[in-house]
């Protein structure tokens, strides 16, 4: 399984987890999918909801900004094929929190920001069953 | 019938639609119609125990649910509920 995303939306993505550092930084994926292969093309980031002391390891997405999002992604001819957020000073991993929280299907990108600096970035898919994470290569063009 | 409206990702487990007409008097049966009709939906929907889980949130007209009468909200035949997730994680 592989996410296709071009250089440049990586690039945006690890930028705003530098920019949210010591927070973490967390927003959609906009793209397509076909054949179970999923292209991004765009991102939008949003607002954490999380409270402020909370920030530093978890976010949350609103129901009304993850509607307003998907009402964008369409306006772009688009969907919503994932998340990104970033993990301040910590692995590019999902949590267990993570896993709780997850939704089938989307692909999520998880940034380490280390020090300020992006590190590695690395995607997931939760598998069927809810039990964990599945890597999935992220192919850049 | 009421009709639900799917969040992307939970369509693949409701035969790839993206609204579903579903038959029940209050937004609790609407969901459990939902689920008997594609068991897939109901783990990514409840938990173990049989609650909503915490990030799924469901919308009567614009209206979250839990600002009216929670799963025992009343429904009729025109309502158009939505299946709105937050995203959370960390």
């Amino acid at each position: 399984m592989s996410l296709n995303i071009p250089e440049t939306i990586l690039g945006e993505i690890r930028a705003q987890g530098e920019a949210a550092y010591p927070y973490e930084a967390a927003g959609l994926l906009l793209g397509r999918a076909a054949g179970g292969q999923k292209s991004a093309e765009a991102i939008l980031s949003l607002a954490n909801a999380r409270e402020a002391d909370a920030q530093h390891n978890r976010y949350l997405l609103s129901p009304q900004d993850v509607l307003q999002g998907e009402a964008e992604a369409a306006k772009r001819g688009l969907d919503v094929i994932g998340v990104f957020h970033s993990h301040p000073d910590h692995p590019a991993r999902p949590s267990e929190f993570d896993r709780e929280h997850a939704l089938p299907w989307f692909a999520y990108i998880i940034t380490s920001v280390m020090r300020g600096q992006a590190a590695e970035s690395t995607a997931w898919l939760l598998a069927e069953d809810r039990a964990r994470f599945l890597e999935e290569e992220i192919v850049t063009a | 019938m009421a009709t639900i409206r799917i969040p992307t990702p939970l369509r693949p487990y409701a035969g790839g639609q993206s609204e579903v007409a579903v038959s029940g008097l209050t937004v609790g049966a609407a969901l459990a119609d939902l689920t008997q009709r594609f068991p897939p939906l109901k783990q990514h929907l409840y938990t173990d125990t049989g609650e909503l889980r915490s990030f799924v949130n469901v919308f009567l007209n614009q209206n979250d649910v839990r600002e009216l009468g929670g799963v025992d909200t009343p429904l009729t035949e025109a309502d158009r509920l939505m299946i709105v997730p937050s995203i959370a994680g960390g």
